[in-house]
């Protein structure tokens, strides 16, 4: 009930204010043209394969129907077929030879019919080829991908906190030589665009041995500018007496870093963490140059192998499409509260 | 316990010297109070004894042991912050459990100590709270609990007070008093704030601009001030200050000391009476119905305060005559040093 409260709101009190159509139209707007291609996708990942082929396209995904007759081992396509006298009747397809298809209708097999094609049609029905969701598990190695990929996001995630965390905290909470030309450093690699060092990236990674290998993926971009940054100025927020006092507490920096810091930071790490299983999911350029073996591949780059040269298989393409779409949608809708707090406390203490 | 000795301490930042050579010690179980007007470097000695800040130079010893390079968690000191610092993230408990974890002190320990400093700091209700949740006097109440149950050798306080309410802080000066006669542990304080020192201090430091103008007793500082800023600063209201010249050659005057350039009297020792060579014109009369607050000027708008006892009839633009009883009289040469 709150929900629809909620999503009802309105500046006038009786009746619409003009404000009232204007925002719903633009929220409508905005919620159809961000929401159509993502239902649209749902949608096609459940058609058949000759359903996707289908001209002209139908939103929610249809089939012919099909029916066993005595006598056939195949269950047959079903058609409505226009008789002579101008009746319908729904017959089953035996065969079809240039424009003329014979049928048979399934409660007498034995009486055959010739039709001309154009007087018969398709009996569509509502079904959902789950196959092309349950296919992917069997005819690919596909749990393999998905682990690939879960793999790279976890580990380079929590391998980017930890690491930028430190940056950070030697940067917002210790004084030393060469501190601000350190951060202006690591600020001005923001400039240069990761296409740019693509090929110095990839020597490096071949000359160390991590082609092929999940951690040629994840080692060379845990360290992010836009991560210190973040960080940085989040702790910045964090007073230096509480440092003092857990000094004054036996702690050592490390003790410090570890049971201070984090916890404090732990609104600005959210938002890092989010960003990076982003980042990680979606990323296509660096796995593709360092991955080659399918058996190393992420679900992005088996996406990509599945539109071959000659065929694509779109109803596994898009049914894996919808599963890579999951896992970013659920941090989403988990952690999106974090995103919010965390740039509001960043910015008001 | 713990004795402390300071020894020509100097700190300068960059190019500016905040603390000029202090020496100071401090015997067992002592209250020393730290008084000074802002900016005159309290805080900042006090840190340097806290090992949070590196003397530029001089000898800190603790127990007669050179702690210059060791580090502020080693010296055995414990610190309550202005701000109380406390660790907004851990409950009560934990806040002041972390130091003794940190020492890897086993956890029934751990426990018992924590629970007799909350019994002992009526916390005991609050334990599993967050810092957020409780009130000012609460929190000032844990940052003292976190520094006892360390047993350490020195507590430091920097101005624990300033952030309570005036009410508040009357009591917990009494606490803090009272805490000091239980535990009789070695204590250093820093406040701005005279009463505090005057309260709670069994030896008051009084500090200007990075050098020690007065060590001693609250009463020896209130009796015998070594110079007009000290005597100035203890006190509450501030003493009156006379140039020499607009006593000497009055009729009934007292005889000052040679090279008298300045004269002090504090409110509460100035006295109206009949033959006074001096006349006060009251520009201001506060009634506060135990005692009444004069103020005017003497001479050429030298301005004068007097509290007397009990109640007046006197009113703003009166002028009455003020006498200066000698044993209260203050004399001051031109450098401002007591003669």
């Amino acid at each position: 009930m709150r929900v629809l409260a909620f999503l009802t709101r309105t500046r006038g009190r009786q009746r619409l204010d003009w404000t009232d159509w204007l925002s719903y139209l633009y929220l409508g707007v905005g919620l159809f043209t961000l929401f159509a291609p993502i239902v649209w996708l749902l949608m096609s990942s459940l058609k058949t394969e000759s359903a996707l082929s289908q001209f002209p396209p139908t939103f929610l995904p249809y089939s012919q129907r099909m029916v066993t007759v005595a006598g056939h081992d195949k269950p047959l396509p079903l058609f409505t077929v226009r008789q002579a006298d101008g009746s319908l009747r729904d017959m089953a397809q035996l065969r079809r030879i240039g424009i003329m298809a014979t049928l048979v209708d399934p409660m007498q097999p034995q009486q055959e019919m010739r039709v001309n094609i154009n007087d018969r049609k398709p009996v569509n029905e509502l079904t959902f080829a789950w196959g092309n969701y349950t296919d992917l598990f069997a005819k690919f190695s596909f749990g393999r991908y998905l682990w690939n990929s879960v793999f790279i996001t976890v580990v380079a995630t929590l391998l980017t906190l930890l690491i930028n965390s430190m940056a950070a905290f030697a940067l917002s909470k210790y004084q030393f030589r060469g501190q601000k030309t350190v951060f202006l450093l690591i600020i001005a690699t923001l400039m240069i665009p990761p296409t740019i060092i693509l090929v110095p990236v990839f020597l490096v990674i071949n000359s160390v041995g991590l082609l092929n290998s999940l951690w040629g993926v994840i080692l060379p971009a845990i360290a992010t500018p836009t991560g210190v940054f973040l960080l940085r100025q989040y702790m910045l927020t964090i007073p230096d007496e509480l440092l003092e006092a857990a000094r004054m507490d036996h702690a050592s920096e490390w003790r410090i870093y570890w049971k201070i810091i984090l916890p404090l930071s732990a609104p600005a790490l959210a938002v890092l963490a989010i960003f990076s299983v982003m980042w990680r999911w979606n990323d296509f350029l660096l796995p593709l140059i360092v991955l080659s073996k399918s058996e190393v591949f992420t679900l992005q780059l088996a996406l990509n192998s599945f539109q071959g040269e000659l065929n694509t298989q779109w109803h596994y393409l898009l049914a894996m499409t919808v599963i890579t779409l999951v896992p970013i949608t659920l941090v989403f809708a988990f952690l999106q509260k974090y995103i919010t707090t965390g740039i509001a406390s960043a910015g008001v203490k | 316990m713990a004795t402390l000795e300071l020894a020509n301490i100097v700190k300068t930042f960059d190019r500016t010297t905040v603390l000029h050579g202090i020496d100071l010690s401090v015997s067992h179980g002592e209250f020393v109070v730290f008084v000074g007007p802002s900016g005159c470097g309290k805080s900042t000695l006090l840190r340097v004894i806290a090992g949070l800040e590196t003397p530029s130079g001089g000898d800190i010893r603790i127990d007669s042991q050179r702690v210059n390079d060791i580090g502020a968690a080693q010296r055995g000191c414990a610190m309550v912050f202005q701000s109380y610092a406390l660790y907004p993230h851990m409950s009560v408990y934990d806040n002041m459990a972390f130091g003794l974890e940190n020492l890897a002190v086993p956890r029934p320990q751990i426990q018992t100590k924590v629970q007799d400093a909350a019994r002992l700091l009526r916390l005991e209700d609050l334990l599993q709270r967050k810092p957020t949740q409780l009130s000012g006097g609460q929190r000032q109440r844990v940052a003292i609990g976190r520094a006892i149950v360390r047993d350490p050798r020195l507590f430091l306080f920097d101005e624990p007070l300033s952030n309570l309410d005036a009410e508040l802080r009357v009591s917990m000066r009494a606490e803090l008093r009272e805490l000091h006669a239980r535990l009789g542990a070695t204590m250093i304080y820093v406040t701005h704030d005279q009463v505090e020192a005057m309260t709670l201090a069994d030896k008051i430091v009084v500090l200007r601009a990075g050098r020690v103008e007065q060590i001693g007793a609250p009463l020896e500082l209130y009796n015998r001030p070594c110079n007009t800023f000290v005597a100035g600063f203890i006190g509450s209201p501030r003493m009156n200050f006379l140039p020499a010249a607009l006593v000497a050659g009055q009729v009934g005057a007292p005889s000052l000391p040679a090279g008298s350039h300045t004269i002090g009297l504090r409110p509460e020792h100035a006295e109206l009476a009949a033959d006074g060579p001096l006349q006060l014109r009251l520009g201001q009369v506060e009634q506060l119905g135990a005692s009444s607050v004069l103020r005017g000027t003497v001479g050429i708008d030298t301005p004068f305060e007097l509290v007397c006892p009990g109640q007046t009839t006197l009113r703003a633009g009166d002028t009455v005559p003020l006498a200066l009883p000698v044993p209260h009289l203050h004399c001051f040469d031109a450098s401002g040093q007591r003669l």
